[in-house]
């Protein structure tokens, strides 16, 4: 059982991932849907109500990945963040900066101010997403470490084709992603729009993500994780089709369940390696290598049985509760304050 | 400057940074936490209120603690990759468990309570909150299990030269962290009751200046009621809030105090260097200095004397009675020389400084100043809220400005103390980032020296860039973050509640809030 433990612990970390972009998805992508898609002032608070209740929540997700990473594997979360030292330095100022503006954009009556409030979120969404698709895409197809796991060819080594498939592949998603989403939630104009732009980004959208997921497979792919991307691509077919039919919940599953099963394909087929070395298989940072003892690892698994369903079940009690579609007509005026 | 330098500015830069954060989400989310529970028992407006307006103070604070909070979780990777996989099988565990159990719940709970007004059932709204709160605090605890672990390493094992785990049940209750874990808390309402205090002040000061309430013939309050925003319902919620503030500073205060007295003992077995610089010592003794002269910085002590000194206190902070000689930094120095080496080992992992001496002894200046300002802080912020209770009997306070601008200002000190009592709890470790203890309860062969902490791979240039961006960022967002705040205070209740601004003077009925029509309550927060 103990030597098991590294591998679950692998899968969980896969899981987070996964969940944290299936959740956190959606939020980045109406980020930058405030300045791609929405016309007015009043679209842009549509849209950002659509995930007012829940976007610290999904932002959780991203804590207990790197918290995890760090608990159950030390030496990957410690090559991989001191590796990519620039883009997680991005990927925070974009996390900062979109988590003031939420909260801060409708707190003076001012356009100037919400304008400079919406390009931190639009901006801060597309600099996460594709600093966060990059560091996944890295640590699936390898980076120059040395024998101890340290970067060696200086600050931008990290720089390549991977990564900028990684990047572009975890920002399309997001956008269509959040295009379904936004068509579930909302009422009026802006669904229609939502709905348009998700048939309109869906065909081209996924390219980069199921070239990741291919890139992976060519090099450790099994026949299983070949079959997981098949999947994946009838998923991301019966989505288009379940939005020309006009089902908006079968299009979101559908392209959720499509963006879930090429994490799994390409987590999978990296396995047993957690971050590939670059310069020489010896140095690669392996489920076992990498991991923590297996009391530790015990002693987290506990935790996670008992937390991980938990958290499972109160956020979807959150969907549920805020389950009713937005629109424009609900949006009440701004509240400007003026001193006593 | 070097890599390592960069890297412990950026550290303590970050860190103090979120600190200012947290102690007040801590506090004033447990105060808000207290009001909206009274006014779900009394249904009283004024409860409620002070629920909204203290409520939207704390969301805008609350934000900036999740933002800088972040760049904690990533930084020990970044920056202290090294520190990241000597500790990990230890320290990861409670990182994950206060992502896992307390953020989560912390987030989403406070997500519920946002935008459920009038939604949730109202038992069900409040429990919402509680949730947040307690998590908040339950977070503090995690990170402080944590943190204890680098001051006093308990429940591990050396295998291949890294710590591991093999009593978890040790490591969650350290002493430290169990002591370190009230202090921090009581830490926190300090901020949260001055807070209270110093903005209802200005309210109460604010009322009395526009002629709203004045003083009757037997000097107290007459309270005028033009109704709406500031009507005497108003009144209220001032006055109640600005006691309720003074009443818990000074709980706070006294709290802060005894679990400090506990650290202190703690401390003086697990770092006696750490005390003796705290009291920039010497030599043995039991006096525990108010001032000390000479240069500090000197890093010798030999020529510092304490000008006032009360003798007996230091024995009593160290050890409970008045006799014991607490150990100076004479007789200290050759202990720690001998156990832990005069010279870092020659490893490449030290870089440059491999070889070279090692500097046993904290920065004196700010060991010495960081507790004294510490406590001083605490100690003013308290008797200040005395005063101010006092004065409060009237119910109002008096017309001066400069008064107003005395409790206004103060809520400045406990941040002070708290900010303090970090920098001297985190200088006072160095050389090391994860301390060796001395006496038997701690495992005498863990220990890292923070030269050999940071990540070998990252390079100065980006160590640069990052504290660059983050301190102007971090710089930008403060002024922000005050203005806003600003700007809300000035707005008193209405700007919290917009049916106020416009009610004129027609008296909201609490149960108002509960209307249950679709979308507009949800829209209404963004
Ligand atoms: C004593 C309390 C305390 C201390 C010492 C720290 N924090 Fe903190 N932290 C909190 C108390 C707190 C909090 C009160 O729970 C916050 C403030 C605002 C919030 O959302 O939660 C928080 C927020 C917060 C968040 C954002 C959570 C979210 O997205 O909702 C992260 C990732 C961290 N912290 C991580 C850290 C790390 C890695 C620390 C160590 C250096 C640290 N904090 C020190
Ligand atoms: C779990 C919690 C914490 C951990 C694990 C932690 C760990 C560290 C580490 C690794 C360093 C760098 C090495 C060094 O220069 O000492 C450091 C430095 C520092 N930390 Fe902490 N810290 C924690 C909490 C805090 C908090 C909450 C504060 C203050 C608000 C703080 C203040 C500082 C300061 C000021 C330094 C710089 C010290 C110096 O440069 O000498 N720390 N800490
Ligand atoms: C009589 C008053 C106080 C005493 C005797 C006292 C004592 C101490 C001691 C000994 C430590 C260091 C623990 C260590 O390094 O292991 C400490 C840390 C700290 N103190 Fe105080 N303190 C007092 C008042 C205050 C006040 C008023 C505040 C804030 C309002 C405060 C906030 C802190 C914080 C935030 C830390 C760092 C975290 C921790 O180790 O708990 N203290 N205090």
């Amino acid at each position: 059982m103990t030597e098991a433990l590294p591998a679950v612990w692998f899968v969980l970390i896969a899981v987070l991932w996964a969940g944290y972009l299936f959740l956190e998805g959606f939020d980045l992508g109406v980020g930058m849907l405030m300045k791609l898609m929405a016309r007015n002032d009043t679209q842009r608070r549509v849209l950002l109500n659509t995930v007012g209740p829940v976007w610290d929540g999904n932002e959780v997700w991203l804590v207990t990945a790197i918290g995890a990473m760090f608990a159950a594997f030390p030496h990957w979360y410690a090559s991989l963040l001191s590796a990519l030292y620039l883009p997680f330095l991005l990927v925070l100022l974009g996390l900062i900066f979109r988590a003031v503006a939420f909260e801060y954009r409708g707190k003076r009556d001012s356009d100037a101010w919400r304008d400079r409030w919406d390009w931190a979120i639009a901006l801060g969404s597309f600099t996460a997403a594709a600093g966060i698709g990059a560091a996944l895409a890295l640590t699936t197809t390898g980076l120059p470490l040395d024998a101890d796991g340290n970067r060696v060819g200086g600050a931008f080594a990290w720089a390549t084709g991977s990564a900028l498939l990684g990047a572009a592949g975890v920002v399309l998603f997001c956008l269509v992603h959040a295009a379904a989403f936004v068509a579930l939630k909302t009422e009026g104009g802006v669904r229609a729009q939502a709905d348009r732009l998700f048939r309109r980004l869906l065909p081209v959208a996924m390219i980069p993500f199921l070239a990741w997921a291919l890139l992976v497979q060519l090099d450790t792919g099994s026949v299983v994780t070949w079959l997981v991307v098949v999947l994946a691509v009838g998923a991301l077919a019966a989505a288009y089709r379940s939005s020309v039919a006009g089902r908006d919940g079968r299009a979101f599953a559908g392209l959720g369940v499509g963006m879930l099963a090429l994490v799994g394909s390409i987590f999978g087929a990296a396995f047993p390696v957690v971050l590939p070395s670059t310069l020489d298989p010896a140095f690669n940072l392996t489920v076992q290598n990498a991991s923590s003892s297996p009391y530790t690892l015990g002693l987290m698994s506990v935790v996670a049985c008992f937390g991980v369903p938990l958290v499972l079940a109160y956020q979807a009690w959150t969907y549920w509760v805020f389950r009713q579609r937005v629109s424009e007509a609900s949006i009440p005026a701004a509240h400007a304050v003026t001193a006593l | 400057m070097e890599a390592l330098e960069i890297a412990r500015w950026q550290f303590g830069i970050t860190t103090v940074y979120h600190f200012l954060m947290v102690p007040l989400t801590i506090g004033l989310g447990l105060l808000v936490a207290g009001m909206q529970t009274m006014w779900h028992r009394t249904g009283k407006e004024h409860y409620l209120r002070m629920t909204k307006f203290w409520g939207k103070l704390f969301l805008i604070n609350f934000i900036m603690g999740v933002a800088t909070g972040l760049v904690q979780e990533f930084q020990f990777g970044m920056a202290w990759s090294e520190y990241s996989r000597f500790v990990g099988d230890v320290f990861g565990a409670p990182l994950a468990m206060e992502a896992l159990l307390a953020f989560f719940v912390e987030s989403t709970f406070l997500g519920l309570w946002i935008f459920g007004w009038g939604r949730l059932p109202r038992l069900v709204h409040l429990l919402s909150l509680w949730a947040a709160v307690l998590a908040s605090v339950l977070s503090a605890y995690f990170i402080l299990v944590a943190n204890s672990w680098m001051q006093h390493p308990v429940g591990v094992e050396m295998v291949d030269g890294r710590p591991v785990m093999v009593d978890a049940w040790a490591v969650f209750t350290n002493n430290t962290a169990l002591v370190a874990f009230p202090h921090t808390v009581f830490g926190a309402l300090a901020v949260a009751g001055a807070f209270l205090l110093g903005i209802s002040w200005y309210h109460l000061w604010k009322r009395r200046r526009d002629g709203l309430d004045t003083l009757g013939e037997d000097g107290t309050v007459v309270v005028g009621d033009p109704g709406g925003a500031r009507g005497a319902v108003d009144h209220k919620v001032w006055l109640r809030s600005a006691r309720a503030g003074a009443v818990v500073a000074m709980i706070a205060f006294a709290g802060t105090g005894i679990t400090g007295d506990l650290q202190g003992k703690l401390m003086f077995d697990q770092q006696p260097m750490k005390m003796a610089a705290a009291e920039a010592a010497c030599h043995d003794g039991t006096g525990f200095s108010i001032l000390s002269v000479g240069n500090l910085g000197a890093q010798s002590c030999d020529d510092i004397t304490a000008v006032i000194e009360v003798p007996g206190v230091l024995s009593f902070l160290a050890n409970g009675d008045f006799t014991t000689e607490v150990k100076g930094v004479n007789t200290l120095l050759p202990e720690y020389q001998e156990k832990y080496g005069t010279t870092l080992p020659d490893d490449p992992m030290y870089g440059e400084r491999a070889g070279t001496a090692i500097d046993y002894l904290p920065v004196m200046e700010v060991t010495y100043w960081g507790f004294r300002i510490m406590i001083g802080f605490g100690a003013i912020a308290a008797a200040a809220a005395a005063a101010a209770l006092w004065v409060l009997r009237r119910g109002t306070v008096p017309e001066s400005r400069w008064l107003m601008r005395l409790a206004v200002f103060g809520i400045l000190a406990p941040f002070g103390a708290n900010s303090a009592g970090w920098i001297f709890t985190e200088m006072g470790r160095q050389p090391f980032v994860v301390a060796p203890n001395p006496d038997p309860s701690g495992i005498d062969s863990v220990f890292m020296f923070t030269a050999a902490a940071v990540s070998p791979g990252v390079s100065l240039a980006e160590l640069v860039a990052s504290l660059v961006a983050l301190t102007a960022v971090y710089a930008v967002l403060l002024v922000v973050e005050v203005r806003l705040l600003f700007t809300y205070v000035r707005g008193g209740t209405a700007s919290a509640m917009p049916e106020l601004a416009h009610a004129g003077d027609r008296h909201d009925d609490a149960s108002d809030t509960d209307r249950k029509d679709d979308g507009d309550v949800l829209a209404f927060a963004y």
